[in-house]
């Protein structure tokens, strides 16, 4: 899933201290899934702004909707009743950045504001710890490194790792990162293909990543 | 045991401190109340074994949201006793309250004011 995590209260205060009605709008894709931005988290974020704003004697409107997704068009066209009848200053989007660029194209004319930092492609450990698995090289080769994707989980996306800073099994970055050179290697022995590790990895093509420029993948099959 | 405590806490029932929400602490604050906390079995002696722990961190995260505006975390607390614990729960409302008399009534402000919520 996509991760994210919202942004401090008072960046989002300020990105809404000029304005007296705005639309909170979640996602219950990714983010819900992640606690960051589903209809609990549009409800708490909502009520804060309400206290903060009550506080400094200065009440703000907020309307909650949260959608089912907010990545597909006609997600995004559920808002127009409500923006077009509710006069709202801006748009507070609680979805990954998706949300908020959608919304946006769609409405012309409204004011959009992300209320979450999109953090990257993970999963989670346990209840409440998310990290990152998956950094969309568009080109998966885990199958090489024992199903571990040495690019996101490096510290410095080592085709042919470990380096000198891994001890202990973990990363020299930090006591709490493994060493995903260090899972591979145990991995790839419980698999019985140390051999393969004596392998050198040549460079990646990286024109599938981003060096290759915003992506886009067209499917004719499912194209109308 | 007929013991007293002061008038202007409210009591909401709940069947466990497990069920309490970040927003219904939340929304306390928003309609104006000048304190909450939240009264749950002592630790360890949760009938449903983990409700009181999980309230404990809520009122740590409503604590945090409430210093990230602005305003004293110290408004929402949460307190461990036990249902035997008749003279503790009187004692509480009152340490409470006074708690609250000294940081003078919430900034946020409400037409229908209480002075404390208990859970």
């Amino acid at each position: 899933m996509v991760v994210g995590e919202s942004k401090p209260i008072e960046e989002i205060l300020s990105m809404v201290a000029d304005f007296n009605k705005i639309l909170l709008t979640g996602c219950k894709g990714c983010v819900t899934v992640c606690n960051a931005g589903g209809q609990k988290e549009v409800g708490i974020l909502a009520s804060a702004l309400k206290i903060a704003r009550k506080k400094e004697g200065r009440e703000i409107e907020i309307d909650e909707i949260t959608l089912e997704r907010q990545c597909d068009p006609e997600y995004i066209d559920q808002l127009e009743d409500p923006i077009a009848k509710n006069g709202y200053d801006a748009v507070v989007s609680m979805a990954c950045s998706v949300g908020p660029q959608y919304i946006a194209k769609h409405y012309e004319d409204m004011l959009v504001f992300p209320a979450l930092n999109t953090t990257f492609i993970g999963g989670s450990l346990e209840h409440g710890v998310w990290a990152e698995f998956c950094q969309a090289c568009g080109a998966c080769g885990i199958h090489n490194f024992g199903a571990l994707c040495p690019i996101a989980r490096c510290a410095k996306s080592l085709l042919n790792g470990p380096c000198g800073g891994s001890a202990g099994g973990k990363c020299e970055i930090s006591q709490e990162t493994d060493c995903v050179w260090h899972l591979i290697y145990e991995r790839m022995s419980r698999l019985g293909q140390l051999d393969k590790m004596a392998n050198v990895v040549m460079f990646k093509d990286w024109t599938s990543s981003r060096d290759g420029g915003p992506r886009k993948i067209v499917r004719e099959d499912l194209k109308q | 045991m007929r013991l007293s405590y002061p008038s202007n806490v409210k009591v909401i029932n709940v069947p466990c401190t497990g069920r309490v929400d970040i927003l219904h602490l939340l929304k306390a604050i928003e309609d104006g109340a000048d304190g909450v906390y939240v009264a749950g079995c002592l630790e360890g002696d949760c009938h449903y074994l983990t409700g009181n722990l999980k309230a404990k961190k809520r009122v740590a995260y409503v604590k945090k949201v409430l210093e990230d505006i602005g305003m004293e975390p110290e408004r929402v607390e949460m307190y461990n006793l036990s249902a035997a614990q008749g003279t503790r729960f009187a004692e509480i409302a009152r340490e409470f309250t006074e708690r609250i008399l000294d940081l003078g009534p919430s900034p946020v402000g409400s037409e229908a004011k209480s002075g404390g919520e208990a859970a």
